[in-house]
């Protein structure tokens, strides 16, 4: 981490800067509608990136994670739909919503690492769509097609932490707090070993490493990251229904993690901006309805120039823009 | 497993005295009629044996969409994640043809026709050039999908059709099993719609054809030493380009296929493709990849969990097809009928 921080110390510091000025200059709609999706959606990214770059795991079920802590922040704190809503403080609400969901993302992980490489991507996948119809099937729990609405986000330090710049820093904060969190867990033990994992299994197997056991916790540290942001994301839009982690949205987290990069931690987030700008902006050029297929082209552009999304294609550019010193 | 001889054979002999055990008690379920404490504990007769024959005719469905699917990714290791999108395109092709030359079988073969050529034009033009790149493959059939669904979207709207069957096929028959004795002592038979049915048969019959294909020629050889290992099979003088193009497009016109029959029994809408590929993925989850025989498994065990799922524990239906796929990761990662890599 110190010598990421030696090398893209003045550009950390520009970002650093930028970021917590940005509300200064930004209208309120940047400030969420971009700057706060962005975060939320580039934590969700993170948290694949961290399963696919390091773990060499690709997961589709990544929003299902953020959906369980979504989902426990329904029922377990104060909803308007009248079913469940338990009204708990949010400060016991949170955690157990991050908890829970770390939880089912190990869980995932111990079904998933019983095989191994492409049969990963099938069987989140297919976890996360078994999800989406069973919360869409079910109304005890998840009250159907309709979900949970009148969700709210904590007020204390007498601020409402739904207003646009409070919720714009919290993201932020979280953000970095995140993304620090992986490039330091990248240099760990654990780091290094899940990379070796990754790059040769059997031999770590055969020096003794539990290999599944590094898996389900690199699963379960992803679930984390995860569960935050899908706590983040009920607090702002204040509601939750099976549309929210339906296989789209499972594969939009996907796109956004491709399309930023998967080799280091700041692509997610990338990434996640480029999406979000995207999402907000193409409709003025292509209309509301045809964004899909914008998005889809982009990403498949995307995949056949540069297998390593944008961070790849700056690789690929840089050389080429720095002047080489005489010699 | 040390002793292995006796030991699996006698284990083989038991698979086989529980699999005679499971077929009497459903033959008696189907053909006795019930006493009155079992109409209590599974509603009715009529809704039991409703559900098989639904779950069965369903099972048929997904068979012919997971049989392409299992192909493919059992011989070029590509997930092909726009499987669903092409159920999807062979539904609405089916749909135009049917409506507009009022000929249904016309709707079937272009349903067919059709999207094999577009599954062909995808192999050779797009899955080709990343080759022996799996992730990079899956991606872009996901990249595909999106665009696809997208574009039906934008040329079908959002509406619902329904793909008319002609007329020899509609109707019911009347099927030689009692569902209840009515109290003048008349007895009801069951009615099932002909068109499902007939679904079923023909679910059946390409099953046999493609596993005869498989299995009795020297085309469905090179198939299978390719799922086995398919850089032998290339340096055996086998052109697998070729191979791989017919598979793809083969098990692409099984989806386009079966999005016409699927679409003539139940209906045509946005969803249907992501719906179709879950199950795709679930039956060679459970089936094991590359496997006929494990495609038919698969999608019995899930045609059969859906279908009665929906009628005893409606807002719990799917967990059931969850728990066989994580139940048959836990036994057998590799799948029912997989083979260990």
């Amino acid at each position: 981490m110190r010598a990421e921080l030696q090398r893209h110390g003045p550009a950390y510091i520009a970002l650093a800067l930028a970021l917590l000025l940005f509300p200064a200059i930004a209208s309120d709609f940047f400030l969420t509608q971009i700057g706060g999706y962005s975060m939320i959606f580039g934590m969700m990214a993170l948290s694949l990136m961290v399963l696919a770059g390091y773990g060499g795991m690709v997961s589709l079920a990544q929003i299902t994670v953020a959906g369980v802590a979504g989902y426990s922040v329904a029922v377990f704190g104060v909803n308007a739909t009248g079913l469940l809503g338990f009204g708990w403080p949010w400060w016991v609400v949170a955690p157990l919503a991050v908890a829970l969901a770390a939880i089912v993302s190990a869980l995932i992980g111990w079904i998933s690492v019983r095989t191994d490489g492409i049969y990963t991507i099938m069987i989140t996948l297919a976890i996360a769509t078994a999800t989406y119809y069973f919360t869409q099937q079910n109304a005890e729990l998840f009250n159907g097609h309709s979900g949970f609405s009148g969700l709210r986000a904590p007020e204390f330090w007498g601020l409402v932490w739904r207003d646009p710049k409070p919720f714009y820093y919290l993201c932020l904060t979280l953000a970095v707090i995140a993304y620090l969190a992986v490039l330091y867990g990248a240099q760990s033990t654990f780091g290094k070993t899940l990379q070796a994992i990754r790059d040769n299994p059997r031999r770590m197997r055969a020096v003794g490493y539990d290999v599944t056991a590094h898996k389900v916790f690199a699963w379960f540290l992803a679930g984390i990251i995860a569960g935050v942001a899908g706590v983040l994301l009920v607090w702002f839009n204040g509601r939750i229904s099976p549309g929210t982690i339906g296989v789209g949205a499972a594969i939009n987290v996907l796109i956004i993690a491709v399309i930023g990069g998967l080799k280091h931690p700041i692509g997610p987030f990338i990434g996640a901006l480029v999406v979000v700008l995207m999402q907000t902006f193409a409709i003025d050029i292509v209309g509301a309805d045809r964004f899909n297929t914008l998005i889809g082209l982009v990403f498949l552009v995307i995949v056949f120039i540069s297998p390593d999304g944008l961070l790849g294609l700056w690789g690929r550019v840089k050389p080429h823009l720095v002047q080489q010193p005489l010699r | 497993m040390s002793l292995s001889e006796p030991a699996s054979f006698s284990r083989r002999q038991g698979w086989g005295i529980a699999a005679l055990l499971v077929a009497a008690v459903l033959a008696w379920l189907v053909f006795a009629i019930w006493p009155d404490w079992l109409n209590d504990v599974l509603i009715s007769k009529k809704a039991f044996v409703s559900a098989i024959l639904n779950g069965l005719t369903l099972a048929g469905l997904y068979f012919l969409v997971a049989s392409g699917f299992t192909l493919i990714f059992g011989l070029m290791r590509n997930v092909n994640l726009a499987h669903g999108s092409l159920y999807l395109l062979g539904a609405y092709i089916g749909y135009e043809v049917a409506d507009r030359t009022g000929v249904w079988l016309l709707g079937v073969a272009a349903g067919f026709i059709i999207v094999a050529l577009v599954g062909l034009v995808l192999q050779v033009l797009v899955f080709r050039r990343l080759e022996g790149d799996d992730l990079r493959q899956t991606l872009v059939s996901i990249g595909i999908s999106i665009v696809a669904a997208d574009l039906m979207l934008a040329v079908w709207s959002g509406g619902t059709y329904q793909i008319i069957t002609p007329e020899w096929l509609d109707g019911a028959v009347v099927l030689p099993v009692i569902t209840a004795i009515k109290s003048d002592g008349s007895t009801v038979f069951l009615k099932y719609p002909f068109y499902r049915l007939v679904v079923l048969f023909v679910a059946v019959a390409i099953g046999i054809g493609l596993w005869l294909a498989l299995n009795k020629t020297r085309i469905g050889m090179m198939i299978r030493a390719g799922v086995d290992d398919r850089a032998m099979l290339s340096a055996s003088g086998v052109n697998v380009h070729r191979v791989f193009a017919l598979v793809f497009a083969v098990g692409a016109g099984l989806a386009g296929f079966a999005g016409v029959v699927g679409g003539s029994a139940l209906s045509v809408a946005p969803g249907e493709d992501v719906r179709y590929l879950l199950t795709s993925l679930v039956v060679v989850i459970v089936g094991g990849m590359g496997s006929i025989s494990g495609a038919a498994i698969g999608a019995l065990l899930i045609g059969l969990a859906e279908q009665i799922g929906l009628v005893y524990f409606p807002t719990y239906g799917i967990v059931l097809t969850f728990v066989i796929m994580v139940v048959t990761l836990a036994i057998r990662p590799q799948g029912i009928m997989g083979a260990r890599r």
